[in-house]
């Protein structure tokens, strides 16, 4: 058994159908990626599985429970953490700020009416976020705006707020899309550095072929909503099957 | 101590001091003098001043936070108006249960509206809070006359029941609001020289439960609570996905910036004990929006500062009429004096309106973060002057404080 399981999902928007009875199996302390072409259905089902689409018919477990019907804040406090395409942080807020929050959500839930109590006193929080943003090498920024950094910068700060939160899972949505070759270079050295310094269960969603083989144990080829393939790097690299949906019938 | 550290408890101090010597400060001028006019230092401005800075203190928790523009908040002001007053008719004339009430029934009547208008957002949001507040204009106007009425006004008669109280004085006259036996009318004033100084009960209540509101916001800009709100304003999708609901923290920002309007609400009527439909209508709202964003919204003063500058506007400029500018410009020949007083008639007197708007129009284009954001342009102005030089400010960016100011 994965920590998240997916079976026979399908989604239909009108007459499209973008997912098509996908099964899908992450096991626990591995880098699943998800690859396919454009359209094949990669955001529809990361979208099933954070709670922002409910799936047509099949089941989405994680750690034993069912995520369907759940709304995001509730899918990601039972542990599924998500990066996202172009990094979402609090731009308002500083750096030290931002990684606080996830830690207060973490120990407070979903709400808390911790109106009366003053931060600079949650001592315990502040060195849990001092000692993520020292992993990541940001501790000397953390009093900066974090709307001002660059790009680089904000895909690791959004990546400390995820993996102070200690997710059981942590699913990133083409994290290099639009980066410059260097940058992307510095994304993967980033995650391979974050894997080597813990246990943790990824899955990535990726175009990048490149991004793919250096991190994934695992990979599920997505096309026209269904999979193709599931297997290790090695073998869908040469996979007929994987060159075809990629580079069309003729190659 | 208390939940602040020392940059804060000097800021509060400072506000205490402002605030407990406003009768000396907004009087600089001697009674009697040409200047005299613009003095603000009487007992009925300065309450208003403390009053609308409580009430604009509160709505920058809901805007300046997590920047949802309400635009129906003078509805829980008026609420709580007329819950005061209701409590000085059935009850007794003691302030202190009339401003509880008012504070607990704006906070019923904004969870109510809360709870509907923050199924949206944005420019929804505020049409929302518009509707819902100009209902409760138009109720209290019209329809409910039995508990509002209409629009004469909510005012004491000499038939109220008054449990705790007399209906009437020894007399025959209405009994007046006290705070236990204290008039809120009463005041001492004290002469030196040619000023005139007012002492006034009602306006040191209001000052000292301004203070108390400004500490509550203060304590709550500096919670973990804080934080969250400015999240809901920065990223509600990466808040959602942090594993928060952003729903409760706004309706709880949303409920507590009701309650300060039903406080605020309930001072006004505890100084003056009427309350009229008026006090609802979407210009009294608006009011209170220009307030926070001329003062800055975010900020911990601005509101304050916006509240008593858009005060001190309608109450003196408004006064200004041609006689006093006639007065002002008699020194010049009288084709002059005429020519000046045309000019300058537009932007006072019933026109002050007018220098309001260009001078908000001012702020807005050339310093958004409000007079707060002014003042810290000055301030950064003189440390330049003494900073070494070389300093490159894009290569290094200024730090920002670890919560907002």
């Amino acid at each position: 058994m994965g920590i998240l399981e997916v079976k026979g999902v399908n989604k239909r928007f009108g007459g499209l159908q973008a997912l098509g009875d996908v099964n899908l199996s992450v096991q626990e302390n591995t880098v699943h990626a998800i690859i396919g072409p454009n359209g094949a259905g990669k955001s529809t089902l990361l979208n099933c599985l954070v709670g922002k689409l409910i799936p047509d018919t099949g089941s989405v477990m994680f750690d034993g429970q069912s995520v369907l019907g759940r709304k995001p804040h509730e899918i990601n406090q039972m542990g599924i953490s998500r990066v996202f395409q172009t990094p979402e942080i609090f731009g308002d807020l500083t750096v030290l700020e931002n990684v606080l929050i996830p830690c207060f959500a973490r120990r407070d839930g979903a709400f808390r009416m911790h109106a009366f109590e003053t931060v600079a006193n949650e001592a315990e929080m502040i060195e849990k976020a001092m000692t993520m943003l020292e992993d990541v090498n940001m501790a000397d920024k953390r009093h900066m705006h974090s709307a001002s950094m660059s790009r680089g910068d904000k895909r690791r700060l959004e990546m400390a707020m995820c993996l102070v939160q200690e997710p059981k899972l942590l699913l990133l949505d083409e994290p290099t899309a639009g980066m410059a070759r260097a940058d992307t270079n510095n994304t993967i050295d980033l995650l391979k550095e974050i894997k080597a310094k813990r246990d943790i269960t990824m899955a990535i969603i990726e175009h990048d072929m490149h991004v793919v083989f250096s991190l994934a144990d695992r990979i599920t080829v997505l096309a026209q909503g269904t999979p193709l393939v599931e297997d290790t790097p090695e073998n869908i690299k040469g996979h007929p099957k994987v060159r075809e949906a990629y580079l069309g019938e003729s190659a | 101590m208390l939940g602040l550290d020392k940059k804060d408890w000097t800021l509060l101090l400072i506000v205490a001091v402002l605030a407990l010597a406003a009768p000396f400060i907004l009087n600089p001028f001697p009674a009697g003098s040409e200047l005299a006019q613009f003095n603000a230092g009487y007992p009925d401005l300065m309450q208003r001043f403390a009053i609308f800075g409580i009430f604009a203190i509160g709505f920058n928790i809901l805007f300046g936070l997590t920047g949802y523009l309400s635009f129906g908040h003078a509805a829980f002001l008026g609420v709580g108006s007329y819950s005061a007053v209701w409590m000085f008719k059935l009850l007794s004339m003691n302030v202190v249960p009339a401003i509880l009430l008012s504070m607990v029934v704006a906070a019923l009547f904004s969870l109510l509206i809360g709870f509907v208008s923050l199924r949206r957002s944005g420019i929804y949001f505020s049409i929302l809070t518009l509707a819902f507040a100009q209902m409760s204009f138009n109720l209290a106007y019209s329809v409910l006359t039995p508990i509002t009425n209409g629009e004469t006004g909510l005012q004491l008669t000499l038939d109220d029941p008054r449990i705790l109280g007399a209906s009437a004085t020894a007399d025959g006259s209405i009994p007046v609001t006290n705070l236990f036996g204290l008039e809120m009318r009463s005041t001492f004033e004290l002469e030196i020289g040619a000023w005139l100084f007012q002492f006034n009960a009602g306006y040191y209540l209001c000052a000292v439960i301004m203070l108390l509101a400004f500490y509550a916001a203060m304590r709550i800009f500096r919670s973990p609570f804080g934080i969250m709100l400015r999240a809901v304003k920065s990223n509600q999708q990466r808040m959602t996905y942090t594993g928060l609901n952003p729903r409760p923290y706004t309706l709880a920002a949303f409920v507590i910036s009701g309650m300060y309007a039903g406080l605020a609400g309930g001072l006004m009527a505890s100084m003056d004990p009427l309350a009229g439909a008026e006090r609802m209508q979407w210009t009294a709202s608006g009011e209170v929006v220009l307030m926070t964003i001329l003062g800055g919204a975010g900020t911990l003063l601005g509101p304050v500062l916006g509240a008593g500058f858009i005060k001190y506007f309608e109450n003196i400029f408004s006064k200004i009429n041609d006689n006093v500018l006639h007065g002002w410009f008699s020194f010049l020949p009288d084709g002059l004096e005429d020519l000046l007083v045309s000019i300058v008639h537009p932007f006072v007197g019933k026109g002050w309106h007018l220098t309001l708007g260009i001078l908000f129009m001012l702020v807005v284009i050339f310093l958004p973060g409000g007079l707060i954001e002014g003042g810290q342009r000055i301030v950064r102005l003189f440390r330049k002057k003494k900073a070494p030089r070389g300093e490159d400010a894009d290569h290094h960016p200024k730090e920002t404080p670890h919560v907002a100011e």
